[in-house]
């Protein structure tokens, strides 16, 4: 898996695409530490900006004032979260798996009035949505020969694509499917995990300059390389005027 | 992970906590409909708002734009500031960013950028800095951080931050293998911000 972590400082700065962007905010939402950082560099982004101050003209000044006068501030929210959110839940997940979910659904919630607060105009679409969603987005079906079926949405303009199953059998004990992409004229690279084939799950990688997709049964954890058992490929068209330039 | 280090709790900025406590006192009055004190708001932050919305946009008219809709966005949801989370500079500047780079990028399909960056690459990137800088203090200080990052963290934190590039972007512009700008931004950020004393924030 990539680390996502090291995304952080893109993301405090802005320097992450749409996707990247969703992804992260979902990482945030279960990573107090990535948190703490990013607002840590907020605010040494925003010394940085003090070398580039600018006095605008006069007229933005009236021109906010008279604009704040016809809008109405929004109440607060109201604090319906008065607990700590999990900073450190160690690794024994097993073994009282509810109270686990309640507290990443708290965590999840929680997160989400930070991203509001900190980003009031920005509505949050998941990051398979926005791929789902995407004006340019293609969908591809396979059969698979266990039964069921492996969709393949992929949008050249996001550069990103979502795998979704229907009625997949599972992976099997100790197995899981893993997700592929091949740029041309290279090996297939691993784009992720998709632990549960009926959840939407976006590969990881460039998946707009890539020639070819794959879902194959590897053991728990993944592998560095496909096994022989891939389930479906998906062989992906160049998208028009695209290259391997970015 | 291991890179989260304490930090002296707090800030020695020359300006001290006085100030920012002020700007969220500000905040919190605006809030419940105050327009002097949204006015004195304005007054004190205008110039790092349109300063950074001009840096990124690289025209005054747009930058303008930018600016007053993030204003009015702080006024309506000034409520939501909340103290404990960060500062309210930067509360207000992540607005302001996060405007110019949506409409630059959104702009980008126009090629405009491309040119804008042609242009920029035969100037000087870093030293048109002092043109529009003010004398002060902090600034100074925070130049005098960014001189001592490596050549490469301070090109991608400036690409990023003052050009609003993505990570991707800046990988391709300093023919950097792509995914390594990420790092070099992040470990821009953690240099500058040991440097300049900024403290961890603490998280609800």
């Amino acid at each position: 898996m990539s680390d996502i972590h090291a995304l952080s400082g893109a993301y405090a700065v802005d320097a992450l695409d749409d996707i990247e962007r969703t992804e992260f905010e979902e990482h945030l939402a279960v990573c107090a530490e990535c948190r703490a950082e990013v607002a840590s560099f907020r605010e040494t982004s925003a010394r940085v900006a003090e070398t580039e101050t600018e006095a605008p003209p006069a007229s933005l000044r009236d021109s906010v004032l008279s604009g704040i006068s016809q809008i109405r501030p929004l109440p607060p929210e109201a604090p319906a979260l008065a607990t700590e959110p999990p900073t450190s839940q160690g690794p024994s997940r097993a073994r009282r798996a509810w109270p686990q979910i309640l507290v990443a659904a708290a965590a999840v919630v929680l997160l989400a009035v930070g991203v509001l607060a900190w980003h009031p105009w920005h509505q949050q679409e998941s990051a398979a949505d926005q791929v789902l969603n995407a004006p340019d987005a293609v969908s591809t079906t396979q059969h698979l020969k266990g039964g069921g079926e492996l969709t393949l949405t992929r949008s050249p303009s996001l550069g990103r694509a979502v795998l979704v199953g229907h009625d997949v059998p599972t992976a099997g004990p100790g197995k899981t499917y893993q997700m592929w992409l091949q740029q041309p004229g290279q090996e297939m690279t691993s784009a992720g995990l998709m632990p549960n084939a009926e959840e939407p799950t976006v590969l990881e990688g460039d998946a707009g300059t890539a020639a070819a997709a794959a879902v194959s049964v590897e053991p728990e954890g993944g592998s560095a390389q496909p096994s022989k058992d891939v389930v479906a490929v998906f062989p992906l068209k160049a998208p028009p005027g695209g290259n391997d330039g970015a | 992970m291991s890179h989260l280090r304490p930090v002296p709790s707090d800030p020695p900025s020359d300006e001290g906590g006085s100030v920012s406590a002020h700007l969220a006192e500000l905040l919190k009055r605006s809030s419940r409909g105050d327009e002097s004190a949204f006015a004195e708001w304005y007054d004190a932050t205008a110039a790092r708002a349109f300063g950074l919305a001009v840096r990124v946009l690289r025209d005054r008219a747009q930058a303008e734009e930018v600016t007053q809709e993030s204003y009015l966005d702080c006024w309506r949801h000034a409520s939501r500031f909340d103290a404990s989370r960060g500062s309210a500079i930067s509360w207000l500047l992540t607005i302001v960013h996060r405007k110019a780079v949506d409409r630059v990028r959104s702009a980008e399909a126009s090629g405009r950028r491309e040119a804008a960056y042609g242009r920029r690459e035969q100037g000087v990137p870093h030293d048109e800095t002092a043109e529009t800088a003010t004398a002060s203090l902090e600034a100074t200080r925070v130049r005098a951080a960014l001189a001592d990052l490596t050549s490469k963290q301070r090109e991608a934190v400036e690409l990023a931050f003052l050009g609003g590039y993505t990570h991707t972007e800046v990988a391709t512009m300093l023919d950097l293998p792509i995914g390594t700008a990420k790092t070099r931004i992040r470990d821009g950020l953690i240099r500058l911000r040991d440097a300049l004393g900024v403290g961890e924030v603490a998280q609800a």
